[in-house]
């Protein structure tokens, strides 16, 4: 396995473990913008996840989804926020 | 080789950052305070694996390549304004339920909101 083979799958694999802890805050989270955070963190980690499956499949393919994932992730977290302060999103 | 070792580096960097902020996302004790923590991987950890992207495949292509660096100018324009949006419905609903929340940061006494005369 060569160096960037090795650092890939270890930064995929840390990857993994940071979603997996910020989805434990996900569904304990006390109130609902803890929850909030916590997926917009999930979103932003999988926005690099698709970054590095880029190196790791040496395709650029990876950065449209890359790119959507984070402009999802961002549309959603405001409109749960402006959800949040206001109990609607379009007024 | 060198560049594989800088792109291997990075790589581990940014694996790290997001680690870090999610167990600060998990382990601080308040709201606001753990609003701090995605900011790692927000800056550190999107920086590095853009960084990452942009070495690797221009060795690859034997060009500069720097598409990939728009996915982070887009992570970087609008974390502030989730960040913002967030802050402020927690705050209005930490006021609401009468929970604690903050000090504001001038010691002087909050002017209150008061609406604009058309």
């Amino acid at each position: 396995m060569t160096l960037i083979g090795f650092a890939v799958t270890t930064a995929l694999l840390l990857y993994s473990i940071a979603i997996c802890v910020a989805m434990v805050r996900l569904f304990r989270g006390p109130h609902a913008q803890d929850r909030i955070l916590a997926l917009d963190f999930i979103f932003l980690v999988a926005t690099l996840m698709m970054l590095a499956l880029a190196i790791r499949y040496d395709s650029s393919m990876y950065f449209e989804g890359a790119l959507l994932m984070a402009l999802f992730g961002f549309v959603s977290s405001a409109a749960m926020a402006k959800f949040l302060l206001r109990g609607e999103v379009i007024e | 080789m060198i560049n594989d070792a800088l792109v291997a580096a990075l790589l581990l960097v940014s694996g790290a950052a997001a680690l870090i902020s999610s167990l600060g996302l998990l382990r601080l004790r308040d709201f606001f305070l753990r609003m701090h923590a995605p900011a790692i991987c927000y800056t550190l950890g999107s920086w590095s694996i853009g960084l990452a992207s942009v070495l690797y495949f221009s060795a690859g292509e034997k060009q500069l390549t720097l598409h990939v660096w728009l996915v982070v100018v887009i992570l970087a324009v609008t974390a502030p304004i989730t960040t913002v949006l967030l802050a402020r419905a927690a705050l209005f609903r930490s006021r609401q339920a009468g929970r604690a929340i903050p000090k504001p940061l001038l010691s002087a006494a909050p002017v209150p909101d008061k609406p604009l005369e058309e």
